[in-house]
């Protein structure tokens, strides 16, 4: 009755069926690779190669913009959107939307500017109140949805206005409170930078817990009767991203360093890739977003679910909101204006977090903010105005939902939803 | 190899003895101006496997339905072990130890095999035991002799038959005391319904109670102790599995003159076949 009678020794538990082709060597590793891609498994290859067209054309046009500085630069500028992007990860994860994380994040810088300049509360306590705000904002969205049923770009549209609305209140005639210069928040969001011997033993880090957990999982495959990867695969995956990792810091490090704005953004983009892939959290996640029902006659709480993604998106909003005013050092009418909203959502969708629900990683706000911003940056080298901005981004944006819906169709017709 | 065959069963003649682990008093269920059922009795006890059969929109699903905490019922009580319970939500049956194989089977299709099989039930949950829910699951998927290429691929790339599978696998997940099975078998190739009815006897004879829901009166004639049969959201008769086809046949069509008994007192006026069909 089982397939164990096929072959002498026992195959590994996982191997017996003999249809399936196994990637064995490198290059059965490639071809494994390029067959994911045909079938419209794209995963993060759209958002790569887009980011090469990128920064060649823009290094051609302007040399200036891959120096050093102005990659540091860039790397400020990506984390704060970065940060409000992580959060629209999490909405579109579950398969809704949040459109009013740009008025989420400026209502919490002018918390932050009030609290702090115009009250006199410790800078740590504001920071806490913005970021708290948020987390409420969001748990009156999770409410909107989960009781009255109100689709999610409703009640978030109507907070886009309420929350603007709350912003220009708070901020007053004057319009704009500025942060001290100096303070330890807008240094943070201005000139802190890792020290070159810090940034580069973090760049080995990620490498090192690769080879360390891949170890192990091998380990543990193997003892118990699974295939696992070979030490060599291993090795070679973990020494790639740490060769990468160190020749960025180590480019980085030849102008003012890497910041460490980034290397929070960083962090918490790791910390959610974790806590999407490796937790049950994670998993109810994906499921609710992949199949609402499924997932409720499973036993996960589906509310519960859908209340952690929206209090996760307006509390990071929130927080990016601080980040952006740390940068800025101000608390403005225009923060969370304009493009912000935009922006996070694009680098979302460019960075393959699917709009359908239930696909994507937290690697889509970090690669798909640096698309945005480097556009941002490439424009604003070439003098050009934000009319041409805002063109060019909308229709990256309107590029990457292209590819997102065909990808997805393809995966369809090639049974892999 | 396979215990399908007919007449080869034993003859219950008493139902097993014990108190019902299940035991269903007066439910009835409304959807706005459809009844779908109306004061269903019914009672599992441990150690039994009961067969609900009738026809298209009899309400075989919704009774499942609502056993497994996916729909209220508008009235009557439900006990489960002796004591009265309300299944406000699928969680709720889950924990009490009632398990199911729904008819649309309410997988994830873009998770994996594994992911699906462990849902809302994965271990370690701050730190997911891959390997061992990986290994625990070819384990279930084995016992099913399933024959599917790899647990590590999305179900959205399975055929019907192998995502039923993963579904039965997951209802055996977590030893539950009831099994829900609403037509297990529709999507099975041979070897696998024979694993399916085989895998029936297995969980019945660790004393579990399992309700089956079936087109098949052969494989209902194979593994249930009792059929029940519903028609129009009503209870319409208890059977033994030796029961006469037309005998069931009529119980679930409401009449002796319906469709099925002309089409075989056609068929045997002609000669052409000794037997009525078995499957409807
Ligand atoms: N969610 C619902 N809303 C409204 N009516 C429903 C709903 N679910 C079921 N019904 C109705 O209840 C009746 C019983 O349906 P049910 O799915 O229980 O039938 P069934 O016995 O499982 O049939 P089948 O053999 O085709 O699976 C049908 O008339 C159906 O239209
Ligand atoms: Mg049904």
């Amino acid at each position: 009755m089982t397939d164990k009678s096929k072959s002498g020794a026992a195959p590994m538990l996982d191997r017996r069926d003999e249809r399936v082709t196994h990637a064995a060597g490198i290059g059965d590793t490639i071809r494994a690779f390029l067959d994911r891609v045909r079938s419209g498994d794209l995963g993060m290859l759209p958002v790569i190669v887009g980011l090469v067209i990128i920064w060649t054309v823009f290094s051609i046009l302007n040399p200036v913009f891959l120096s050093p500085n102005n990659l540091v630069n860039l790397l400020f500028d990506s984390s704060t959107v970065g940060i409000i992007s992580l959060g629209i990860v999490c909405m579109l994860m579950v398969g809704e939307i949040d459109l009013s994380v740009g008025s989420v994040s400026g209502v919490a810088s002018a918390i932050l500017g009030v609290l702090w300049v115009n009250q006199g509360v410790p800078a740590g306590l504001a920071i806490l109140a913005a970021v708290l705000s948020g987390a409420a904002i969001g748990y009156v969205y999770a409410q909107l949805f989960n009781r009255f049923g109100m689709p999610s770009f409703v009640a978030t549209l109507a907070g886009l206005l309420t929350f603007l609305g709350l912003q220009l209140y708070l901020l007053g005639t004057t319009g704009s409170i500025n942060l001290p210069y100096g303070s330890p928040l807008v240094r943070f969001g201005q000139l802190m930078v890792m020290p070159s011997i810090v940034s580069i033993i973090l760049a080995a880090v990620p490498g090192a817990v690769m080879l360390y957990t891949g170890h192990r999982t091998a380990a543990r495959r193997r003892a118990a009767g699974l295939s696992s990867q070979s030490s060599g695969g291993i090795i070679a995956r973990a020494a790639a991203v740490t060769i990468v990792a160190e020749l960025v810091v180590a480019y980085l490090n030849q102008g003012r360093g890497v910041p460490w704005m980034f290397g929070l953004f960083v962090g918490l983009v790791l910390a959610m890739q974790y806590a999407l892939t490796r937790t049950r959290w994670g998993r109810s996640m994906f499921a609710v977003g992949g199949n609402r029902e499924a997932a409720r006659r499973a036993g996960i709480n589906v509310r519960a679910i859908y209340t952690s993604a929206f209090v996760l998106c307006s509390t990071l909003a929130a927080f990016g909101g601080v980040m952006a005013a740390s940068r800025l050092a101000s608390s403005s009418q225009q923060a969370g204006t304009g493009d912000v909203n935009l922006n996070a959502i694009a680098a979302a969708v460019i960075g393959g977090t699917s709009l359908f629900g239930g696909r994507g990683s937290a690697y889509s706000a970090l690669l798909g903010i640096i698309v945005i911003q480097s556009i941002s940056s490439g424009l604003t080298l070439l003098d050009l105005s934000s009319s041409l901005r805002y063109m060019i981004t909308g229709g990256v944006l309107a590029i990457a939902v292209i590819v997102d819906s065909l990808a997805r169709r393809s995966r369809a017709s090639h049974g892999r939803a | 190899m396979t215990n399908t065959e007919q007449g080869a069963r034993r003859v219950q003649d008493t139902p097993p003895a014990g108190d019902p682990v299940l035991s269903l008093r007066g439910i009835s269920k409304h959807f706005g101006a459809v009844s779908a059922l109306s004061d269903i009795d019914l009672d599992v006890r441990a150690g039994e496997v009961v067969a609900l059969v009738g026809d298209n929109g009899a309400g075989k699903s919704t009774l499942v339905k609502i056993l497994s905490g996916v729909h209220q019922p508008s009235s009557g009580t439900i006990r489960f072990q002796g004591e009265t319970v309300t299944l406000d939500d699928p969680s709720a049956a889950l924990s009490l130890g009632i398990a199911t194989v729904f008819q649309d089977l309410a997988l994830c299709e873009n998770l994996d095999v594994v992911a699906n099989i462990f849902l809302g039930k994965e271990l370690n949950p701050l730190q997911m035991d891959e390997v061992s829910m990986e290994t625990r699951s070819w384990t279930l998927l084995n016992e099913l002799s399933a024959r599917i290429p790899s647990v590590r691929v999305a179900v959205a790339s399975l055929s019907g038959g192998q995502r039923q599978t993963v579904a039965i696998a997951r209802s055996l997940l977590l030893n539950p005391k009831l099994i829900l099975l609403d037509e297990p078998t529709a999507a099975l190739g041979v070897a696998q319904t024979a694993e399916v009815l085989d895998l029936i006897e297995r969980v019945r004879d660790r004393g579990l109670a399992v309700v089956m829901i079936s087109h098949n009166m052969e494989d209902v004639r194979a593994v249930a102790d009792r059929v029940v049969v519903l028609r129009l959201g009503r209870n319409n008769g208890e059977f033994t599995p030796d029961a006469s086809n037309e005998e069931l046949v009529s119980a679930i069509t409401g009449a002796s003159n319906n469709s099925v008994s002309r089409r075989a007192g056609r068929r045997q006026a002609q000669a052409a076949s000794p037997h009525p069909e078995a499957g409807l």
